[in-house]
């Protein structure tokens, strides 16, 4: 089981090599079956994800949630796609045309973008990047992009303020998300996911930097633009904010670029705090995905029980608190680690 | 350097957080409001016209769909409008279910308030359980009228039937549940702390101004001025009922809402001395089939509904219809101040604001 899906792709490869093509080929081929898996997961994932979402919702209100499609309502996302993709695509007639249609492709690109450093089991990365931390905190930042090219693009006042709303919260808590990794990646010593997974052996990371798992954890919530800090859509005051002028698949592939990015997010948490794949008894790949699971469910529980904040505070919240206390951990954890050297740890 | 420009944005009439056609038209300067326009009528269905042409029976239906949110409080005021008119007697059990009835009413209207600040807020959770405890109030008017939301119960004279028998248990239980209830929407929604970041401080309303405004109900309890029609000017039979009139004190969208959620204990308190003091009897007394009140004679009646001052003005002209009415709708007046509330606060505040003046829009437009 463990290597179960490694050694699918080992025998790939021998059998491609096989057939007479060079080892080259036999990679590419390799790894565009990688890419469609991996896309093909995460289509399925998020229908999983909305349906699940919506379970704990009603769950948390008391209600039943989706429930008539299907064992348990399953079925209610697919649905629900379906009619999105039959819906007509409306674009506005001043709007900026390229910039509003390209702005959710290139959103749903760069979600996908995130899973390429994410190991997802032992060896599991499909590009196991040296500086793979670096590669996850740039990519994910050029999301705020692809919102202001839709808020922009739209040329409607509401999908401006929440473009703009999005591009200074992204940028403030760009800031203490990157500062809270930090502490993570001077106690393992590398930007590289999988050796800050093999790091944790021993001891996770939540224990050794508990601070710093918390300001990740608010910093990957409005990264997310998710509630309590969906300044973006904001729908009871910006009734859509970006996406308002979004229309069927369109809208749809925001939606599928936001869970998308939660399940990243969410991954690169359990890699770097909870630690990551490993975990006794089960696959590697197993541990992982009930990992991610969990955080996932967290960032739900906080969206649907918190009212939003407001845009000042948040942005005061942010550089008054979330930034100078990611910064007093990088000195403790420096500070730590010098104290163990000079015990003789 | 930077120049930056002012631009307007329409909050409404379609927007998620208007609670019906209102339409703000709001001069902004980034996030901050400089300037707030309230435009209405948009729900203009000439109530007080159509009145005009009804007999003063035939408009209770109507009056209902003044303040649909609580839509005992604009039929309880209505009639007993005609009856002041007109002379007509009411029976002793009549006014206790009138005041029961008129209670769960506010209590049920100020439940949607408390849940749609926490949805305009963003808290989608917080709306669900409010509305949970609405729907048994909705149970128990379905129980007596047959209706959940446009109750037309009240009757010039009376009502239209008796309680029936399953009301009082489930009035009682619902009684019960009332701390429970208050202490949940206290944990979810008062408690906590991002609301109370966005609410306090935010739309002040000063005494002064409320007064200059004509500002009534929570709204103007909220400033810290006890003024509830139900103790200054009781209608009814409230003056045999021992309560208080909860006031605030800097007059925010954060004691508001503590208000009301202190409001809904006290009508919790006023409906079971109703429920004690209630006597057996008739409900309707007997009145004439076309009400005709003497020509030139006109009357005033206000009551304390969940919004504020209520009040209809109705003059006869000798006819069984009524030449004018006129309704002070206390959400039309409480909805004037939000422009000067709003000046120089954030956009997400306009949206607390407006859901904290708590105006129904079928009411304010008429």
């Amino acid at each position: 089981m463990e290597n179960l899906i490694l050694c699918m792709a080992h025998a790939l490869t021998s059998w491609l090599v096989s057939l007479g093509l060079s080892p080259w080929w036999a990679d590419l081929i390799l790894l565009t079956l990688q890419w469609t898996t991996i896309v093909m997961i995460i289509t399925f994932n998020v229908l999983i994800l909305i349906w699940l979402e919506r379970k704990v919702a009603g769950f948390m209100q008391e209600r039943l949630g989706p429930n008539r499609l299907g064992p348990f309502g399953l079925f209610q996302t697919i649905a629900d796609t379906l009619k999105l993709l039959t819906k007509e695509d409306i674009i506005p007639a001043r709007a900026d045309k390229w910039i509003f249609m390209t702005a959710p492709m290139f959103f749903i690109i760069v979600a996908v973008l995130l899973y390429a450093v994410i190991p997802m089991g032992k060896d599991m990365a499909v590009v196991d990047l040296n500086v793979g931390l670096f590669y996850f905190i740039s990519v994910g930042s050029l999301s705020t992009i692809c919102i202001l090219m839709a808020g922009w693009g739209s040329n409607n006042k509401w999908s401006l303020l929440g473009a703009m709303r999005s591009v200074a919260q992204m940028i403030s808590y760009e800031i203490p998300l990157a500062f809270s990794l930090l502490g993570v990646v001077m106690i393992a010593g590398s930007l590289n996911l999988s050796a800050i997974v093999a790091a944790q052996h021993k001891l996770w990371f939540i224990i050794l930097q508990p601070i710093a798992f918390v300001t990740y954890f608010i910093a990957a919530t409005a990264e997310l633009n998710r509630g309590p800090f969906d300044m973006p859509e904001a729908e009871q005051e910006l009734t859509a904010g970006a996406y308002t002028e979004y229309t069927g698949m369109r809208w749809a592939l925001f939606f599928l670029a936001e869970y998308t990015n939660l399940v990243a997010v969410s991954a690169l948490a359990s890699t770097l705090f909870l630690g990551g794949w490993l975990g006794p008894w089960l696959p590697s790949w197993i541990w992982i995905i009930i990992k991610t699971y969990m955080v996932m469910l967290i960032f739900m529980w906080l969206k649907w029980t918190f009212p939003r904040i407001r845009m000042d505070h948040l942005m005061s919240f942010s550089w008054k608190v979330l930034i100078p206390i990611s910064l007093i951990n990088i000195i403790i954890t420096g500070a730590g680690i010098q104290f163990l050297r000079g015990m003789g740890w | 350097m930077f120049e930056t420009d002012q631009y307007t944005i329409n909050i409404g009439p379609q927007h998620p957080s208007t609670h019906g056609g209102l339409h703000v038209e709001a001069l902004m300067d980034g996030e901050t409001v400089v300037d707030a326009i309230v435009h209405l009528g948009y729900v203009h269905r000439s109530v007080e016209k159509i009145a005009e042409s009804r007999t003063y029976t035939q408009f209770i239906p109507y009056a209902s769909r003044l303040d649909y949110l609580a839509s005992h409080l604009p039929t309880l005021g209505y009639v007993q409008a005609v009856e002041k008119l007109t002379g007509v007697e009411v029976p002793e059990r009549t006014e206790y279910i009138r005041v029961i009835l008129a209670e769960l009413s506010r209590i049920a209207s100020h439940e949607v308030f408390v849940g749609s600040l926490a949805i305009d807020l963003g808290a989608t959770t917080g709306l669900i359980y409010c509305l949970r405890d609405r729907e048994r109030i909705m149970d128990m008017f379905e129980m007596s009228s047959g209706q959940r939301l446009i109750t037309s119960y009240m009757r010039i004279g009376g009502i239209s039937y008796d309680l029936p028998d399953e009301f009082f248990p489930a009035v009682k239980s619902f009684l019960d549940n009332i701390p429970r209830m208050i202490d949940e929407y206290t944990g979810l929604i008062s408690g906590n702390e991002i609301l109370q970041a966005r609410c306090q401080g935010i739309g002040i309303l000063t005494a002064e101004t409320a007064l200059a405004y004509g500002v009534t109900g929570p709204n103007l309890r909220a400033s810290g001025i006890a003024y509830d029609i139900r103790k200054v000017d009781p209608y009814g039979v409230y003056s045999r009922f021992d309560f208080e009139v909860p006031i605030g004190e800097r007059g925010d969208c954060m004691e508001r809402l503590i208000v009301r959620i202190k409001e809904i204990e006290q009508s919790g308190r006023i409906i079971r001395q109703a429920l004690e003091q209630m006597p057996a009897g008739e409900v309707k007394d007997k009145v004439p089939k076309v009400l005709k009140p003497e020509k030139g004679k006109e009357v005033y009646h206000r009551i304390e509904s969940s919004k504020g001052e209520l009040g209809f003005y109705l003059l006869s002209d000798g006819t069984e219809k009524p030449s004018r009415v006129h309704v002070r709708a206390p959400s039309f007046v409480n909805l004037m101040v939000l422009p000067l509330i709003s000046r120089g606060c954030k956009l997400q505040d306009i949206i607390a604001n407006i859901a904290t003046l708590d105006p129904v829009l079928g009411e304010s437009d008429r």
